[in-house]
């Protein structure tokens, strides 16, 4: 690592982040005054709104920089974003004070929110509609922990770019806008105006951020004028030459197409503040031409090209993602934006595209060891192993990076959904595992919804036990259920009729986003918005789906099993026993509760008593949210991922009948229950690929691998062929947690947490919490001397 | 089995050789993708040769390659009978004294040091298991005497074990004493035997796998 890039992101990684007003006292400014009035229509509005955002706000160049652009005043400094929601100087205490993802906020800024944001903005946020629109039985389901609300607190985005930049500057997008307007039909076309105001709006977006990258030349030439170190001012002089250049204008090399992502990126974070943050996607695919042609003309070296990618590495990390409040904290609590880089995969005509800057990309993720930007490699049969090695390289040093994808099931995916075969092969996965069309899909999410939860629903008829009020329908009373059936049926009622409350919900705050907050930037960028007219918000991009997030499908899969096994197989447990079990939180029931936890087949054994059930399960939620039409002209579909919500499902979840006490977090992703996998992680394999992942945008599973199982050569080669197995059958996503001598010593504490930590013992491997004391000290000595 | 938490279970139970073959399908898919296969250990897979008959049968009918891991201490017409069924046997050497052997194993090398030249000359293949345990048979007169072997047969790979204490906890269950309470050898006296395998021409790795 370079000193540049040793003090940048030193810096990076020891500011604390915090709230700046910055944006938010521009934009109450803007909407204060004339031009927000003038402004012909919404769209242009929004449009003019960035523009004045990005006209005025400060411009940063740090020392040393040669990547330039921060969306706040200076790096950490964390925008918000009151036109969707106005933090209360209550909802600023907390984000200042709580301990987890805390973001300061310092007296100036709760004076400025109190005197000018908040008296602006108060009961005019898209947050206030979204809560003032919804129905009484949508609020009774979210209170109940039911499922919850991605855009309460921001706005649709999921969306990752294409190459498109790196062939077109604003300038030829704006030629693209031009010739979309000279097409409209005002005769025969009952939108043409709408597309019209749109359009324009699309122009003063491109505008801003040409105006925005000439504030940094201007900057960058008045700092050279006064730089007395020759190196630096030489810098600062191509600083200034590559923002004259870029956006305006396609990139000419490396570091302009670089530069010109980053100011796209800022842009869109600028101008909203999306779900997932926007990201660069197949950059290795990007950047390659850009970095061969510089290399064959002697104009950037090897050396020069990773440092420019290690300063672009840090500026995501300079960047944490929006603060958030209430249960949207809760299902994701953390600083990192995800937006993910991929490497890897197949090109467009269906060859490897796996490249030298693809192993750079790899290199320069073990190097910085930034939360941000994720990263995630691309595997494909055709993928050469030589590539799936290096990863587990990176995996082994235990920082959680990258995470592994297999592109041939993420194309059959796409193309399942009906994206052209082009389109699939130029995609990926975004967010955590979100499988998408590049630069021409807007792909939300919406809301986790609370697998186990609709159990608990259905076993109380209808009534959700901790907010004692009526959350689902009425569905029948347990001690009248004669067969396992009887009890699907009645849950796939629940579900189906609670899928039904969150899709109504969805459509109208889809509508409210895309009548009071379009998005002409974001729309600039993703195909085919300049040839619809239409904003990215309201149906513009070529694909629109909607995503329902199911969580919890291992201990939805245990409760089921245990029910079925015990009290309809075994008749050895009354479904009334188990009931009034589960309501006194097996107070004084343990004997049964143990005989649940570990008399009983789970998921995650190559079991099929249990899988089987997970495949109904799965089935179930499939039929109740595939296809279902959302506003856009596209439709829901569902995929498996939890982030952190797994915690907050689990705190408003009582006790379930696979031994889970109330409170205690549920499943997360497609993993088995915590400890119930007891054969192994070919046994996991094999029960996860039972999920008809291909029928999914996404499934997230996470393995833990103690270091000393990837100490040699033939551990690592292991770890390649589980990973080739698992995409063999159709597996989406898998992730390696490698554990630390700090996991060992609470696993030490809390057996029952761990009874599937594997641990390299000797010539072979056992379970961590079937050692002797004496051993597990011995190991948690070796594993900490490992450094990791 | 009444125990509902598990805290007394009784480990092990009667299988058929079918259930067994079942379960050993289940990671047929793992094994295309390593170049792996299925190993039949112990206790000592060769006390039960007809057993061991049937799923090694079993194995070659799925293509499935196969490995025992023995001590090497059977008949004569066990090993005939099996031998050709067998993709690669992990063999154990402990001792080259006869006396040592007899002292800590109750039995003599004799069988077991011949089963093994029929195995060499039959053509199996073979991996070496040496398990090294302090003081009782690192000594270089052994590590030599086991070189010699290994060499006079042409079997070139050896495993080297370092002696490890994972199954103390075992005896404890058990309530049964361990007669064996001394410690791992250390990393420089395993390099040491090592590279005087290596030296006679041997491939040494050290640790299983």
């Amino acid at each position: 690592m370079k000193n540049r890039v040793r003090k940048l992101r030193e810096r990076s990684v020891s500011i604390k982040p915090y709230i700046t007003p910055e944006r938010a006292v521009l934009i109450t400014e803007f909407y204060a005054g004339e031009g927000a009035s003038q402004a012909s229509s919404t769209p242009a509005k929004r449009a003019f709104a960035l523009k004045y955002l990005l006209e005025n706000k400060k411009i940063v160049i740090d020392d040393g920089e040669l990547i330039v652009g921060e969306r706040g005043p200076a790096p950490k400094a964390v925008s918000t974003y009151p036109e969707i929601c106005c933090h209360s100087l209550q909802d600023l205490e907390i984000l200042n004070s709580r301990k987890k993802t805390p973001f300061a906020v310092d007296k100036e800024t709760r004076r400025v929110y109190k005197d000018k944001i908040i008296p602006f903005w108060k009961g005019k946020s898209i947050r206030e509609m979204i809560f003032g629109q919804m129905s009484e039985e949508w609020n009774a389901a979210y209170e109940a922990g039911v499922f919850t609300e991605f855009l309460e607190q921001r706005a649709p985005g999921h969306t990752v770019l294409d190459d498109k930049i790196y062939r077109k500057g604003m300038v030829d997008l704006k030629k693209d806008i031009e010739k979309s307007i000279q097409s409209l039909d005002f005769l025969n076309d009952a939108e043409a105006l709408g597309r019209m105001e749109e359009l324009k709006a699309m122009e003063i977006a491109a505008d801003a951020l040409i105006c925005y990258a000439e504030r940094h030349a201007e900057k960058a030439r008045q700092m050279a004028k006064k730089e007395k170190n020759p190196t630096r001012k030489k810098e600062l002089k191509k600083i200034a030459d590559v923002c004259s250049h870029v956006p305006a204008n396609a990139p000419r090399d490396f570091w302009e197409a670089l530069q010109y992502y980053w100011f796209v990126h800022l842009g869109v974070i600028s101008e909203l503040n999306p779900w997932d943050s926007f990201n660069p996607g197949r950059l290795d695919q990007h950047l390659y031409p850009f970095y061969k042609r510089d290399l064959e003309q002697g104009t950037l070296t090897r050396e020069e090209a990773k440092e420019l990618l290690e300063l672009f590495w840090i500026k995501f990390n300079n960047q944490p993602a929006p603060p958030k409040v209430g249960v949207t904290a809760e299902e994701s609590s953390t600083y990192n934006d995800f937006a993910l880089i991929n490497a890897g995969g197949v090109k467009a005509d269906g060859s490897d595209g796996v490249n030298e800057l693809s192993y750079m990309i790899l290199d320069v993720v073990e190097e910085m060891r930034l939360i941000q930007p994720s990263s995630m490699v691309q595997i494909s049969k055709k993928t050469p192993d030589s590539f799936v090695k290096k990863a587990v390289e990176v995996i082994r040093e235990g920082f959680g990076q990258p995470s592994v994808f297999n592109t041939d099931a993420i194309i059959q995916e796409l193309l399942r959904q009906g994206k052209s075969i082009e389109d699939a092969r130029n995609g990926g996965a975004s967010g955590c595992v979100e499988a998408g069309a590049f630069g021409k899909e807007s792909y939300i999410l919406t809301g986790y919804f609370n697998l186990p939860k609709i159990l608990e629903i259905t076993l109380n008829n209808g009534s959700d036990p901790r907010t004692k009020r009526k959350v689902g329908i009425e569905t029948g009373n347990p001690s009248d259920l004669s067969s396992f059936d009887e009890l699907i049926n009645a849950y796939e009622k629940q579900l189906n009729y609670l899928v039904d409350v969150k899709i109504k919900g969805n459509n109208i705050i889809e509508r409210l986003y895309a009548e009071h907050l379009p998005t002409p930037f974001l729309s600039l960028l993703i195909s085919d918005c300049i040839q619809k007219g239409k904003d990215y918000s309201d149906g513009g991009a070529r694909y629109n789906t909607n995503y329902i997030q199911g969580v919890g499908l291992g201990t939805i899969t245990d409760s089921l099993a245990a029910i079925k096994y015990h009290v309809f197989d075994k008749k050895n447990v009354k479904i009334r026993e188990l009931c009034d079990a589960l309501h006194a939180d097996f107070d004084v029931h343990e004997n049964l509760r143990q005989r649940l936890l570990n008399k009983t087949p789970k998921y995650g054994n190559d079991d099929d008593y249990a899988d089987n059930i997970m495949r109904t399960v799965f089935n179930i939620y499939y039929c109740a949210v595939e296809g279902r039409p959302n506003t856009k002209g596209g439709c829901h579909r569902i995929n498996l991922l939890p982030t952190t919500v797994h915690i907050y499902f689990g705190k408003v979840l009582g006790a379930t009948p696979d031994g889970r006490k109330a409170g205690e977090p549920v499943s997360e992703g497609v993993s088995p229950v915590q400890g119930a996998d007891r054969k192994g992680p070919t046994a996991v394999i094999k029960s996860v690929s039972k999920i008809d992942h291909l029928r999914t945008g996404g499934t997230l599973l996470n393995q833990k691998f103690a270091p000393e199982l990837l100490k040699d050569e033939q551990g690592m080669d292991k770890l390649g062929h589980l990973i080739r197995t698992y995409f063999k059958l159709d597996g989406h996503h898998i992730q390696f947690n490698i554990i630390n001598a700090e996991i060992l010593r609470d696993a030490q504490r809390h057996p029952e947490k761990y009874t599937d930590l594997l641990v390299r013992v000797a010539g072979y491997s056992d379970y961590f919490v079937d050692l002797s004391p004496e051993l597990q000290n011995e190991i948690i000595k070796r594993t900490e001397h490992k450094s990791f | 089995m009444a125990c509902p938490s598990d805290a007394l279970v009784l480990v092990g139970r009667a299988v058929s050789a079918d259930e067994i073959l079942k379960e050993i399908q289940k990671d047929a898919t793992f094994f295309d993708e390593s170049g792996g296969g299925v190993t039949f250990s112990g206790g000592e897979p060769l006390m039960q040769p007809d057993f061991l008959e049937g799923l090694l049968e079993g194995c070659k009918d799925r293509n499935i390659r196969t490995a025992v891991d023995t001590c090497g201490y059977a008949s004569y017409k066990t090993i005939e009978r099996i031998r050709d069924k067998v993709d690669l046997f992990l063999y154990d050497i402990k001792s080259m004294d006869d006396w040592t052997h007899r002292k800590y194993t109750g039995v003599s090398n004799r069988l077991i040091v011949q089963n093994f030249k029929i195995l060499a000359k039959n053509g199996s293949s073979i991996s070496v298991r040496f398990p090294v345990i302090p003081g009782v048979n690192d000594t270089a007169k052994n590590v030599a005497r086991t070189g010699e072997l290994l060499l006079s047969c042409g079997v070139k790979q050896v495993c080297l074990l370092p002696f490890h204490r994972a199954g103390i906890e075992k005896y404890r269950s058990l309530d049964k004493p361990c007669k064996l309470d001394i410690r791992s050898p250390s990393d420089e006296k395993m390099q040491l035997i090592k590279e005087k395998l290596i030296k006679v021409g041997l491939d040494v790795r050290i640790g299983g796998g």
